[in-house]
């Protein structure tokens, strides 16, 4: 299917499956029940599921493949998202228009940036791009104020020009990003019984744009390009004598997932026309190399898996409070609930950072291929139990 | 006129004399063996003809063009191939995304953008790879994680790898260091049918006499930095420069 080998077209048919039908999957509880507050299916926190999907399958590219570490993706990000608004101010509300600028400007930024840091290899080249995302962060920050409107953020006003648009709808408002009129805003609730689903635009389209970055992916990870960049990670001084130059191939796959990057910081602003400084940020760079290295760095659906459990932990685990805990354990007596939800305290609300880090060690220590290594010994786990004949028992590693 | 012509090559570290007036000629479809106690500057000057080094003086030409100066894969893409001391391959690769590697940089050249086309419909590459790793004998491994195989095979991988480019000039650096006796033979006898079989020329820098002896058409003794004598291997093996040179002149 689509040019990919039976395993791969598997693969990808089980992410769009599972992607289209997220308002269901993420919604598992009645919207009454005491667990509703796990649903994680309305429409900001799934677009940021695959938003941050698209993020880290582009990072992939370069981290997973090339072994190359970069501490600065999120400065692409950031570029994307400042030109996605600009277009909306300048343009016309349309997000096409939008995210392929974002994508064109990323993909511009990641040249001029991997071009110089790409001089250097292993720590000297993770800080080189450390340092090139936190002076892009200073300069959204303060200096170029004209042009991020600093710390505020970027935003749209009622007296943008909109060339190709209306500065202002009928009734005064600020009008709403689109997709040839089909706003990313609406949304209809299907209810079932008690449950409650949210069918929301514009994660349909991120949706949508993910699962064709994912297909790229797949495709470049098949390519000889993906064979080249992965010969680069095992051995550079082979390739050299072998006739090849790894310069321009790591530079690519830098300008690749820097287009990914533009492209996730592009719709982050159609979903949400505003652009802030805090995207650049150092802490949105280590974060995507967390989602990579959870996931599984260098697999196919490893980042995606990743990015979905740092977003789900960030969003559902923080609003987990002090009320809530004392909800689930009213029925200890009380001197216990107490001493359960101070020892419970510190890791959710405020302090899910901390579960994530215990998660993170334990994923390192023990899966060091993230949660698909995970998935592959449970799956060989149950092939063993299945099948006594050994010959059936496949070893082979999926993606 | 030789395919590859060392003229005056010197090579300083410092204060210290790697290389001087190397004079060297290999002539073509021959095996040419460098040998010479250690230290002697053997690795030097191949690294020198391969591009990781840039000697101080003199002039290396491969077919009439001067190599200095050249990055290791332009070298490489003129048509020297090298092998290493210890097997230089593709460790996370599978043996037959080993062989693809080269193919792809034989028709490409140095760089070239194919992001989306599949490997596995380069119906013709795929063909030759498999070609070369019968001819080595490693076709039913062609699946295996390279870095998993023994050090025999990942030699012969290696050498695959080189030899499926058809180049020109096979350069080798000590290739049966370190490897047991029936190791070696093998090694000895592939290299043997490669120079029966190809029109290449072949140029050797080992230590092991037995290998060096049983393949060389030509020897250069090298001796701190400078060639003592260059001849055929029936006239080194009595030649009392290079017993001095092996053995030291105190004896």
């Amino acid at each position: 299917m689509f040019g990919l080998d039976k395993k791969d077209s598997t693969l990808l048919l089980i992410v769009a499956l599972l992607t289209m039908l997220a308002p269901f999957i993420l919604n598992p509880f009645p919207t009454e029940s005491g667990l509703a507050q796990f649903n994680a299916g309305y429409p900001d926190l799934m677009q940021r599921f695959v938003i941050f999907g698209i993020f880290a399958i582009g990072f992939n590219i370069l981290f997973g493949l090339t072994g190359y570490l970069s501490f600065g993706h999120a400065a692409f990000l950031g570029v994307g998202s400042y030109s996605a608004v600009w277009m909306f101010k300048l343009l016309s509300m349309n997000i096409v228009p939008a995210i392929l600028l974002s994508v064109v400007i990323a993909g511009l930024f990641a040249l001029v940036i991997g071009f110089v840091s790409l001089r250097r290899t292993g720590i000297y080249f993770s800080i080189l791009t450390l340092a090139f995302a936190q002076m892009s962060f200073a300069l959204a920050y303060s200096v170029l104020t004209p042009l991020t409107n600093g710390e505020t953020g970027l935003q749209l006003t009622l007296d943008d020009p909109r060339i190709l648009g209306a500065s202002a709808t009928a009734d005064g408002s600020i009008p709403v990003t689109n997709l040839f009129g089909l706003e990313m805003r609406a949304a209809t609730d299907m209810v079932v019984g008690p449950w409650s689903f949210t069918f929301s635009v514009g994660y349909y389209v991120c949706a949508v744009v993910m699962l064709i970055s994912f297909y790229l992916a797949i495709r470049i990870f098949r390519s000889p390009f993906g064979m080249m960049l992965r010969a680069i990670k095992s051995n550079q001084q082979r390739l050299n004598y072998t006739g090849l130059n790894p310069k321009p191939y790591t530079l690519a796959a830098f300008v690749i997932s820097g287009m990914y990057a533009g492209l996730a910081g592009g719709l982050m602003a159609a979903m949400d026309p505003l652009a802030g400084a805090e995207r650049m940020q150092w802490t949105a760079s280590g974060e995507v190399v967390l989602m990579t290295i959870l996931g599984g760095a260098g697999t196919l659906i490893g980042p995606v898996l990743g990015a979905g459990a740092i977003k789900y932990m960030e969003n559902i685990f923080s609003k987990i409070n002090d009320n809530v805990l004392h909800g689930w354990f009213a029925f200890l007596p009380d001197g216990i609930e107490d001493f359960v939800v101070f020892v419970i305290h510190p890791f959710v609300g405020k302090g899910w950072h901390l579960t994530l880090g215990i998660i993170f060690m334990l994923v390192v220590t023990f899966l060091p291929g993230g949660l698909v290594e995970g998935g592959q010994r449970i799956a060989r786990l149950f092939n063993r139990k299945k099948a006594d004949d050994p010959k059936s028992a496949s070893t082979e590693p999926a993606e | 006129m030789g395919i590859l012509e060392v003229k005056d090559v010197g090579k300083r570290f410092g204060g210290l004399k790697a290389l001087s007036d190397v004079n060297l000629s290999v002539k073509e479809n021959t095996c040419h063996a460098i040998i010479g106690p250690n230290g002697a500057g053997k690795s030097t000057l191949l690294n020198c003809l391969v591009g990781k080094l840039i000697p101080d003086t003199g002039s290396v030409m491969f077919q009439g063009q001067s190599v200095l100066g050249r990055s290791p894969h332009e070298i490489n893409q003129m048509g020297i191939s090298r092998v290493f001391q210890t097997p230089e391959i593709f460790g996370d690769l599978t043996v037959f995304e080993n062989m693809m590697i080269p193919l792809f940089a034989k028709r490409d050249g140095a760089y070239r953008l194919h992001a989306i086309e599949s490997v596995m419909n380069e119906k013709s590459l795929i063909e030759e790879a498999e070609k070369m790793l019968e001819e080595v004998n490693m076709l039913d491994k062609r699946h295996m994680h390279s870095a998993s195989m023994s050090r025999g095979d990942k030699r012969r991988l290696e050498m695959a790898m080189c030899l499926v480019q058809s180049p020109k000039l096979l350069l080798l650096d000590e290739p049966t260091a370190g490897m047991a006796r029936a190791d070696t033979n093998n090694t000895i006898d592939l290299l043997k049918q490669i120079k029966e079989e190809r029109d290449i020329t072949i140029a050797i820098i080992e230590h092991d006499m037995h290998v060096v002896f049983s393949l060389a058409d030509r020897i250069t003794v090298l001796a701190q930095g400078t060639p003592l004598v260059e001849d055929a291997p029936e006239n080194i093996k009595g030649h009392p420069k290079v017993q001095e040179a092996y053995l030291g002149e105190a004896h």
